[in-house]
């Protein structure tokens, strides 16, 4: 049994959601290879091989990877894939975006977010937004499956010493092409990789508000996130979401002020550690999943908070 | 230009949804059911690009139970020409959708297909690009923009890290994400209307699409509680709980 992990990345580094997916691997067994599809990702390739736990880095270093267009990438991953009982991606944007194509190409049902693996062919995965779990079990010769990251404690980064190999094939379909990108800056940790994430909800009444919540996030090292309440009300954008429709965090630590803690939320927040709840109103659903809650005014307890950290 | 539009009958997306006692799956008798939350978006896009004058006439298709129809009306009064169903019972996989919707799309040959980006009951993500895959499409996944330009579309996409903006080839398909657009509630004379427009019903077998899978669904359980913990009194009991109970900062 060998296992290909498509390595998450920007063109610059090797994304820590490719650690929890080659965890995934890992947990089901065998060989790992990770493959790093894009342009001029040589230096990106080296870092993977240092990954534990892998055996063999693939290299598709090619000006039709760049951006890891699907229409290009995954006809190399349907090529490459055939070798293989198992081919995994992180659940990201970028991973929902391919793999399903290349599920279809190999004609076989692809088993998205797993949250668990149970054997080599049967896995856990939540539906109707976590309120159930599904176990679901693949014949495929190939199983295409997306990783849920919070799902996996992440493998070592170093320690590895894989080989690396280049592959020749080039595939561009000629119909798709990148056009620009828009990336939101920020000095705080990435949402899904924070030890501690702030979130604010409808609560916070205004865009401005939330700069409470960065001033308590920088004290304490924490990305800010917000409900999907909030960004429905444009106080925030929609990169900062944290729930089904948005970004699926577990941290240490989550924060969740003036957030009434509807279930798509509270899917994509509930694994966390330790949960705390700031709400006025102390019949919000929030509590009931928090480990601390503080029923109070947030614009006195965030300042207040902030001064005691 | 012809655009297609994949709707899905899901369970409404303000049920709390609860697993039967046998684990064979979650309980949806007597249950309301609504078009996917995702899938109105992708039919208001569909009108839009009518009422531009860019779509001359929109094709809705559902794959699903007769009572589907429903879904295929509601999509007929916001503004769709006509309606198919593809009618089965059977629970089936994104891969079997996709390949079902890539014979209406041979059939009907569309210069643009919109879906929405998931289901809210079996959350795969997965439809739109297998459709893409199938067809040999480019695709736009989790759309928050769509610009038609002569035999091109702009796709504005919600990324992890912000946006990005590809360009594909028509034809193409396009999967919406919520902020694509805020859909409208479909007026009473337009629902009147509706139920005289074209609905024409299909079944895998007449489409010569085998639906058969390669995933096996052992049991559904409902998920780890997660019990409530305390309320503190103050920010200062607070923070200190937080440093010397869950040592956490």
């Amino acid at each position: 049994m060998t296992i290909l992990v498509i390595a998450e990345h920007d063109g610059k580094a090797v994304a820590p959601a490719t650690l929890n997916t080659v965890a995934a691997a890992a947990k089901i067994g065998g060989d790992v290879h990770v493959l790093v599809a894009g342009q001029g990702v040589g230096a990106l390739a080296e870092a993977a091989a240092k990954i534990a736990g892998v055996a063999k880095v693939l290299v598709a270093d090619n000006a039709a990877y760049a951006h890891q267009l699907p229409e290009n990438v995954a006809p190399l991953v349907a090529e490459l894939g055939k070798g293989y009982s198992h081919i995994l991606a992180a659940a990201t944007s970028n991973g929902k975006n391919i793999l399903p194509r290349v599920a279809a190409q190999l004609d076989v049902d692809q088993i998205s977010e797993i949250i668990s693996v149970e054997s080599a062919d049967t896995f856990k995965r939540p539906i109707y937004a976590g309120n159930a779990i599904a176990t679901v079990q693949s014949n495929a010769a190939v199983k295409v499956i997306t990783v849920r990251a919070t799902g996996f404690d992440p493998v070592a980064a170093e320690g590895g010493s894989a080989s690396v190999e280049a592959v020749g094939a080039a595939h561009d379909a000629g119909i798709s092409s990148f056009v620009g990108e828009e990336l939101a800056k920020s000095d705080r940790p990435e949402l899904t990789a924070a030890k501690i994430v702030v979130s604010g909800g409808r609560g916070m009444q205004n865009g401005d508000n939330f700069k409470h919540l960065y001033a308590l996030a920088d004290k304490l090292g924490a990305a800010v996130g917000a409900s999907r309440a909030a960004v429905d009300a444009g106080f925030v954008p929609n990169d900062m979401q944290v729930g089904q429709t948005g970004k699926i965090v577990a941290p240490q630590l989550y924060i969740a002020v003036g957030i009434s803690g509807a279930i798509q939320h509270l899917a994509g927040m509930k694994d966390s550690k330790v949960i705390v709840a700031i709400n006025k109103d102390e019949e919000a659903p929030i509590f009931q999943v928090a480990d601390y809650g503080l029923v109070a005014d947030l614009f006195e307890a965030i300042p207040e908070f902030e001064k005691l950290v | 230009m012809k655009v297609l539009v994949a709707v899905k009958r899901v369970v409404d997306y303000n049920v709390k949804v609860r697993v039967k006692a046998d684990n064979s799956g979650v309980d949806l008798a007597n249950v309301k059911m609504s078009m996917n939350p995702f899938c109105e978006i992708a039919v208001e896009e569909a009108v839009r690009l009518k009422e531009k004058g860019v779509a001359t006439e929109i094709v809705v298709v559902s794959v699903g139970p007769s009572t589907a129809q429903e879904q295929l009306r509601t999509a007929l009064a916001l503004g769709a020409d006509r309606a198919i169903l593809v009618e089965s019972a059977e629970d089936l996989t994104s891969l079997a959708v996709a390949k079902l919707l890539k014979a209406v799309v041979d059939k009907e040959q569309p210069q643009l297909v919109i879906l929405g980006k998931q289901a809210i009951d079996s959350d795969n993500n997965q439809t739109g690009q297998m459709l893409a895959a199938l067809s040999g499409y480019g695709q736009g996944t989790f759309a928050s923009k769509v610009e038609i330009s002569g035999d091109s579309v702009a796709v504005t996409r919600e990324v992890d890290g912000g946006a990005q903006t590809v360009s594909l080839k028509l034809p193409a398909i396009v999967t919406t994400d919520l902020r694509l657009n805020e859909p409208r509630y479909a007026s009473l004379p337009n629902i009147m209307k509706a139920k005289k427009k074209p609905l024409e019903v299909l079944t895998p077998d007449a489409l010569g699409v085998s639906t058969a899978s390669t995933n096996k669904t052992l049991k559904v359980e409902a998920p780890a509680a997660r019990s409530a913990g305390i309320k503190v009194k103050s920010v200062a009991e607070l923070v200190e709980k937080l440093k010397n109970e869950a040592k956490v900062i």
